[in-house]
C-alpha cells in the first residue's frame, strides 16, 4: 500500500528530476544562452538589447598586447557613458564569442576586470549597451602565442 | 566548489576594490579526454555580489572564462567593516557564497 510518505518521496525525485532537467521556473535573473552561443559581436549584443555596435573612446578596454598564457588572460572593461545598462567581454575568434556580461547598477563603478581563454590571436571587444538600446564598443588585438582551449 | 572563494575589499576614499578569486573548472565543453570522449561543459554561469545584503553586482559567464576565475570591481559608497559577498551558480546548478568584510 502506498503511504503518504512513499507519495511525498516519488514527487520530490519527480521535482528534483524536473529541476535537473530544467523545466521548473527559472528565477529573473536566467542565464542568457542565445547570447552566449552568439558567433558574432552584433549577435551578441543583440541578444542584450543593443543595436549594430559602433566604435567609441567612451569604452576602454585593457589587455596585454601579448597574452604570454591563451588559458588565462586578463582584460578589464570600463566605460564613462551615462545611462549604462550592461557591459561586454567578448573574443572574436573564439568558438562563441561572449566571453563575460556585467550588469552595470549605481552602486558599482562600470569597470570590471576578469581572466578569459583565448584560442588564437584575435580582436578583443569591449561592448558597452545602454538603456537606450545603443552598443558602443572598443577593440583591442591581443596575440596569443599559446591557445587556451586545451586544443 | 570544493574551496572557498578568495575576496579581498579595501576600501579606497569613498569606494572599496574588490578582488574575488574563485576555485572552479571552467570547463569549455570544447576538450576531450584521452578516451576522444568531449569533457562536457561546466562553468560558472551567474555571478551576483552583495553589499551589507544589499544586491549590487549580477554578471553572467560564458565558458570562455578562466579557470579558478578572477573578478574585480569597485563598489561605490563602501567603508571598512562593511561586508560584501559573492554568490556565482554554475551551469550544473551547484552554487556557493562567500563574504568578506571590507578592510
Amino acid at each position: 500500500m502506498q503511504t503518504r510518505r512513499d507519495t511525498l518521496q516519488q514527487s520530490m525525485a519527480v521535482a528534483g528530476l524536473l529541476a535537473a532537467a530544467g523545466f521548473l521556473p527559472r528565477d529573473a535573473f536566467a542565464f542568457n544562452k542565445t547570447a552566449f552561443e552568439a558567433k558574432s559581436i552584433a549577435d551578441a549584443a543583440k541578444a542584450f538589447g543593443g543595436g549594430a555596435p559602433a566604435e567609441s573612446k567612451d569604452v576602454t578596454l585593457t589587455a596585454p598586447d601579448i597574452a604570454e598564457n591563451g588559458a588565462v588572460v586578463p582584460m578589464a572593461v570600463a566605460s564613462t557613458l551615462p545611462n549604462l545598462k550592461h557591459l561586454l567581454v567578448l573574443v572574436e575568434k573564439n568558438p562563441n564569442a561572449l566571453v563575460a556580461m556585467f550588469n552595470v547598477s549605481d552602486a558599482v563603478e562600470p569597470s570590471f576586470a576578469t581572466r578569459a581563454k583565448m584560442g588564437q590571436t584575435s580582436d578583443v571587444y569591449a561592448v558597452a549597451i545602454t538603456n537606450d538600446g545603443k552598443a558602443l564598443y572598443a577593440k583591442k588585438e591581443v596575440k596569443v602565442t599559446l591557445g587556451g582551449c586545451g586544443g | 566548489m570544493a574551496d572557498p572563494m578568495r575576496i579581498r575589499a579595501q576600501a579606497n576614499g569613498g569606494n572599496a576594490v574588490v578582488r574575488v578569486l574563485m576555485s572552479h573548472e571552467m570547463e569549455t565543453g570544447q576538450r576531450k579526454d584521452s578516451a576522444g570522449k568531449t569533457i562536457p561543459a561546466w562553468h560558472i554561469t551567474e555571478v551576483t555580489a552583495a553589499h551589507n545584503g544589499k544586491p549590487v553586482l549580477s554578471a553572467e559567464w560564458g565558458p570562455a572564462v578562466s579557470k579558478n576565475p578572477f573578478m574585480q570591481f569597485t563598489l561605490k559608497g563602501a567603508k571598512a567593516g562593511d561586508k560584501v559577498s559573492v554568490t556565482w551558480k554554475d551551469n550544473k546548478g551547484d552554487t556557493r557564497t562567500d563574504e568578506a568584510t571590507v578592510s
